[in-house]
């Protein structure tokens, strides 16, 4: 196990590192750097323009350095939690962003308790009582919610709330906690909030995780040991709990590689349609303002999330699943 | 022990008075002999239309790709036209009866006034303003006269307003008087080729380095494979805005169009690059693909003569389930202003107006792109899933 885990984490450094070095390459792809845009915009309104003093910032920040100079500088930066300047804000990036990580994580953590809570319901409903009217219609809105895109739900939901109940479901927390320090009255108030993101984002992920869950357990319940127990008497609460329900519950960790991506993208989009403090616009204007900094903190960050979700669950996996801990890799 | 009948009564021994033909389990009736003597597309022709959802889908799909190509007939107004004097004018139903009297399809004209509160337009409909459909109509109204493809003058459409001063506007204008009905039908030409052609982009992509992984294997593939891992770490959406963010504000609408297909097709090969790779790690070792090796043949003849036409139909399925996602990636951006501009029109370029909470609430008809894009996928959905069902025609 204590292999399997340092296996795992040996191999994460070179993904890190090469998410970073694409990170890197990304946001250097815009022609040009914050400054000449900003040399552009204060010509075009006809401001006068110190040259000098923007010479003197890009010197500061190593605009002046090759390229690789940069991405080391930045990379070293980064390890020791220095994520740059955001120049657009004159500002830390870390202060920037650090509420907005966390509320992130807060938005995808829960998004993720959601789509299990939900598909565990609903899934094992649907593959106990299938073909009956609930199973279709289960599966009706599964299909309909694997299409729907997660803006345009949030954009709907807006409406409706807005048309039917004259409320605005937009933000992440009551106006007056913004840019305050934490207290319960605060978390509280992002609690209140959280529940309509939560639905928005996870609805796709939580359709695909009903079809795997049904599919799964609808194997699982065919196979020999249930008709054996069903024959012998088994109470049939006891015989779904026991172990078919155990065995297909395998996608809830092991899928979480590949919708936590999802999540972590929809929440970005999602944040834009539903004024979340989180990090869809600060991300979308940074990438406007070629605020380069501030945007590439941003993907590092989210794709940080990602890689460090997928390795939990991979660890979580190799707990459950013997098969995994003892042959040193995942088998799919 | 089974030679009585029911009432115990002994049956007569029975002997068939027809030749012995001892071949008679392998002779075949002619509708098995045509089932057996089928081609593999064939068989999965005849199994997708038992698919009774994926044929629907396919004729919807078949639907919305030819009105996307004959958009300027389809719609009744030009992309770009401004009816100056109906601005937020809301949807027009059509009706059948007027009064309890059969017209055939009509809608009522508009009564324009000013709000004089908050000094909005308000277009109620009038009951008196009768205004059938013309169908299949020679113009004669503002807003007739297309391009066809930007080669041929016509004013043809497939319907029109009754008269110069009626109008049809099905679903609404916008915020400069533009028939939204029609803005979606052109928009859906930009919107529904992206997907096509992102995906052969992505398509060509994912069989080339796939290819490559999947039959040299060895260190070739495994250095592929941390790399397909690596981006499908990433979220994608984010990257897509970072990368669409690089395109040069001054870019061509053209050259922008295609920049957003590339950008797609970059993050969207790694799905289909592993199926291939899968495909030829099996495929590789059968017996075929052995025999063409030992006869001399190149690597690149075995991969594209002998493998891809065996999975082929696999990846047209995957491939079909990978279209709404580069349709919804589209849609996506041009809705955040990082993807497609004006004057390119589709459904995402449509959409960023809503992004106005309060311009939805008092004319929630500009939201109307949504159904389309939802159909679009849902249709695709459900023709890759019979796909994939017909895929393996032998099981």
């Amino acid at each position: 196990m204590i292999g399997y885990i340092v296996h795992r984490l040996m191999v994460m450094i070179p993904t890190l590192l090469i998410v970073s070095a694409l990170v890197f390459i990304i946001i250097q792809l815009p022609p040009g750097d914050f400054f000449e845009t900003q040399i552009a915009e204060m010509k075009a309104r006809g401001e006068g323009v110190d040259l000098n003093q923007i010479e003197l910032l890009r010197r500061t920040y190593g605009f002046d350095k090759p390229l690789y100079a940069q991405y080391f500088g930045w990379l070293f930066g980064m390890v020791q939690g220095d994520f740059g300047h955001s120049f657009a804000h004159n500002r830390p990036v870390t202060e920037l962003i650090g509420e907005r990580m966390l509320l992130t994580f807060i938005v995808s953590f829960a998004t993720i308790v959601f789509i299990w809570v939900v598909s565990f319901a609903i899934g094992t409903y649907t593959a106990t009582r299938q073909y009956s009217l609930g199973d279709h219609f289960a599966t009706f809105m599964g299909y309909l919610g694997l299409a729907t895109p997660n803006f345009l739900l949030a954009l709907v939901l807006m409406y409706l709330a807005n048309a039917w109940f004259d409320t605005s479901i937009g933000g992440i927390m009551d106006d007056q906690f913004r840019n305050q320090p934490w207290t319960w009255a605060k978390a509280w108030s992002v609690l209140e909030h959280l529940w309509i993101p939560v639905i928005v984002i996870g609805t796709s992920g939580t359709a695909g995780m009903i079809r795997r869950l049904r599919a799964n357990l609808l194997d699982e319940l065919q196979k020999q040991y249930v008709v054996t127990g069903r024959a012998k008497g088994l109470p049939p609460r006891r015989l779904l709990w026991k172990y078919p329900l155990r065995v297909s519950l395998n996608p809830f960790i092991a899928d979480i590689g590949s919708i936590l991506p999802d999540v972590v993208s929809g929440s970005a989009i999602v944040a834009v349609v539903l004024n979340l403090d989180i990090t869809g616009r600060m991300l979308l204007e940074a990438l406007a303002a070629q605020d380069m900094f501030l945007a590439g903190s941003f993907l590092m960050f989210l794709s940080v999330l990602v890689v460090i979700g997928t390795l939990l669950s991979d660890l979580a996996l190799a707990v459950l699943d013997p098969r995994i801990r003892l042959t040193g890799g995942p088998a799919k | 022990m089974n030679d009585h009948g029911a009432g115990g009564e002994r049956l007569t021994h029975f002997v068939s008075q027809e030749p012995f033909n001892p071949v008679i389990d392998a002779e075949l009736t002619p509708e098995q002999e045509r089932f057996y003597m089928a081609s593999q597309w064939r068989l999965m022709w005849w199994k997708l239309r038992r698919h009774k959802l994926a044929v629907i889908a396919g004729g919807i799909l078949l639907l919305l790709y030819l009105s996307a190509l004959f958009a300027e007939v389809v719609s009744p107004y030009e992309l770009s036209h401004r009816n100056r004097t109906h601005i937020f004018a809301p949807p027009q139903p059509i009706h059948l009866f007027d009064k309890g009297r059969f017209v055939g399809p009509f809608v009522y004209g508009f009564d324009r006034s000013v709000d004089p509160n908050d000094l909005r337009r308000v277009y109620t409909p009038n009951p008196e303003k009768v205004q059938p459909l013309r169908f299949f109509c020679s113009g004669g109204y503002r807003g007739a006269d297309y391009e066809f493809w930007g080669l041929f003058d016509g004013d043809f459409h497939l319907f029109c307003p009754a008269e110069k001063s009626a109008t049809v506007f099905l679903l609404g204008t916008d915020r400069l008087g533009r028939d939204m009905f029609s803005r979606i039908i052109y928009g859906a030409r930009i919107s529904l080729s992206v997907g096509l052609a992102g995906i052969t982009l992505s398509f060509l992509l994912g069989i080339v380095i796939g290819g490559i992984a999947g039959y040299y294997g060895g260190w070739i593939d495994n250095v592929i494979q941390r790399f397909i891992e690596v981006l499908r770490s990433f979220p994608r959406l984010p990257l897509w805005m970072a990368l669409s963010a690089a395109i040069p504000a001054k870019a061509s609408p053209v050259a922008v169009y295609f920049a957003i297909t590339l950008i797609i097709a970059l993050l969207d090969w790694p799905g289909l690059a592993r199926a291939v790779r899968s495909k030829l790690l099996a495929l590789r070792e059968e017996d075929f693909a052995t025999a063409a090796e030992l006869l001399g043949a190149s690597p690149r003849r075995i991969i594209g003569r002998h493998l891809v036409p065996s999975f082929a139909s696999h990846l047209i399925a995957s491939a079909t389930l990978a279209i709404p996602e580069m349709i919804l990636a589209e849609t996506a951006l041009s809705f955040l202003g990082l993807g497609l501009r004006p004057p390119i029109t589709s459904w995402g370029v449509l959409l960023q107006e809503t992004l106005n909470i309060q311009a939805i609430t008092i004319t929630p008809w500009i939201m109307t792109p949504v159904i389309p894009v939802i159909l679009t996928v849902l249709a695709f959905n459900f023709l890759g899933d019979g796909l994939r069902d017909a895929a393996d025609p032998y099981k």
